[in-house]
């Protein structure tokens, strides 16, 4: 095996056409773990842990380009305003241990579906920039997650940033598991209002071989709200039009039976975690407020 | 590969070191600090606590290549940690009282064997077999320095990614809690 340690971006672009099979290292959560169980021995580890700017974010007007290498800690601590329903998802990550060293950039590349950055990911509206020797796209995250634990990465690429829409409006962030810490997903669920387009996002986690957005729930509830006149007049979104969004939710999960839950508790857990945090982002929208990353509620 | 970086103040290093291996491996076996304990080697338990540039981390996830040119922090300095922050913290107002009373220097004391933190774990009796112990006191440690008036709540969410399967909690709790009043009687 082989440690490569490049210090510049360039040099782990160049690193990585040349040894396509190289595995990225970034906080190592997911990698090392392979390694101590000897479940990986790739010919080369790729240490992204010495390129500056993977550790760093710019604020743009409309959106944070976040570094695919920094960790979960400093998304809490310095981008709650920004990025709500990502900072929550994130205190939710493992451990403060986990959290210092883990990396929304590590949570795409594994690409588990129950990775806690990708439902607030979906929510908010994001693209992942990634980048090779022969340039760089930027993909939306939609279309990013191929399959359980697959990704749109190409073998000579990798992921340079995050680019994710600011807040315009409340976001919340739900996860049901055994215990508030240290724990995988059961499933999970991140909703984000966009006031300013007049429309609600979703995302889903650990409900279906990939993260997905409920989109047939979100046309649902965009239109109730337009015909309602809901975001003019900020009045209240009724139990029906609840309801019927948090069965359109669980309609979009393909869960799986697992030692974690069953098909059945999965999706009734999204539709019940999809009605509550509808009702906590909702009313945080007609009193004016927003949902930060601050606190965390529980589902 | 070789690997060197510092380790409680000192620089060390590791020669031979296999490029997939943990820097909590070369802590124990390579380097003799054995101190840092290895229960799960995939995150969960936290008994492999060191600080990381300052960081709390779990050795077994660090890759050995990735601590190049890096400060750790372990149990086995901790007690020197704690006492250089305290002296830096306390110098100023030392010299000041010095210059107000007339005594004569005091002898040079010797160094506390244990961190207060250290010290609280046993008064308070949290220890019991002790192999979740080092990484506890890494991490309760770390959070008094950040937070040396810390709420339950603090210490629960500082000590969530540490396992114990002896005492149930409540005496490491009692430790910090311990710890932190401490602490506040002898701040300046
Ligand atoms: C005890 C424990 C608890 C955990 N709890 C949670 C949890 O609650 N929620 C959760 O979502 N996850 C959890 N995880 C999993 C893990 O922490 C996350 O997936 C984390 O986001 C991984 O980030 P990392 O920086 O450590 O990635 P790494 O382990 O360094 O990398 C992960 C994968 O991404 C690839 N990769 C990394 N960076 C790049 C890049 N820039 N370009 C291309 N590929 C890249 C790597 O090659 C690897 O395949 C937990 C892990 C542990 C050990
Ligand atoms: S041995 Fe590292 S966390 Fe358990
Ligand atoms: S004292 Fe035995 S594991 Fe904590």
């Amino acid at each position: 095996m082989e440690f490569l340690r490049p210090a510049r971006w360039d040099e782990a672009l160049a690193a990585k056409a040349a040894h396509p099979t190289a595995v990225p290292l970034a906080g190592g959560t997911d990698v090392m773990v392979e390694l101590n169980f000897d479940r990986r021995r790739p010919d080369h580890l790729l240490d992204l842990g010495r390129i500056p700017e993977l550790h760093t974010w710019e604020t743009g007007p409309e959106t944070v380009r976040l570094g695919a290498c920094v960790p979960y800690a400093r998304i809490i601590e310095r981008l709650p305003g920004e990025l709500p329903g990502l900072a929550l998802a994130a205190r939710t990550v493992g451990s403060p241990q986990i959290r210092n060293r883990g990396s929304v950039g590590g949570n795409l590349g594994a690409a588990s579906p129950a990775g806690d950055a990708h439902p607030a990911l979906l929510a908010a509206g994001a693209e992942v920039e990634v980048a090779s020797v022969r340039g760089s796209r930027l993909i939306p995250v939609e279309e990013f997650y191929t399959g359980v634990k697959r990704n749109a990465l190409a073998d000579d690429e990798l992921i340079r940033a995050i680019h994710i829409r600011k807040a315009t409006g409340p976001q919340a962030f739900s996860k049901v598991g055994t215990r508030n810490a240290m724990v995988i997903a059961v499933c999970a669920f991140a909703i984000a209002l966009h006031p300013r387009t007049r429309t609600v996002r979703t995302g889903i986690g650990s409900a279906a071989p990939t993260p997905v957005r409920a989109r047939a729930a979100e046309d649902f509830l965009n239109a109730a709200l337009a015909e309602g006149g809901h975001w003019d007049g900020g009045r209240a979104v009724t139990p029906s039009i609840a309801g019927r969004f948090a069965e359109l939710c669980a309609a979009a999960c393909d869960p799986i039976d697992d030692v974690r839950g069953s098909t059945a508790y999965r999706r009734h857990a999204v539709s019940v975690m999809a009605r509550r945090t509808l009702g906590w982002t909702w009313e945080a929208f007609r009193e004016g407020g927003a949902i930060t990353g601050g606190g965390a509620q529980c589902a | 590969m070789r690997v060197t970086f510092t380790v409680n103040g000192r620089r060390h290093q590791a020669d031979e070191v296999w490029e997939g291996e943990s820097l909590l491996y070369v802590l124990r076996e390579r380097l003799g600090l054995p101190g840092s304990k290895n229960a799960c080697e995939q995150g969960e338990c936290g008994s492999c606590t060191v600080r990381l540039d300052g960081v709390p981390v779990c050795a077994c996830l660090v890759a050995a290549g990735q601590a190049e040119g890096r400060e750790v922090v372990t149990v086995e300095g901790l007690a020197e940690y704690a006492r250089a922050r305290s002296d830096g913290a306390a110098a100023g107002a030392r010299s000041e009282r010095a210059a107000g009373d007339g005594t004569p220097a005091q002898p040079p004391v010797q160094p506390p064997p244990l961190a207060p933190v250290q010290q609280a774990f046993i008064d308070a009796g949290a220890i019991q077999c002790g192999f979740c112990t080092p990484g506890l006191l890494v991490a309760a440690d770390e959070l008094l320095e950040r937070e040396p008036d810390p709420s339950d709540a603090d210490i629960r969410e500082a000590l969530s990614g540490n396992l114990c399967r002896c005492t149930g909690y409540e005496k490491i709790l009692d430790a910090v809690r311990l710890a932190a009043a401490r602490g506040a009687e002898t701040r300046p």
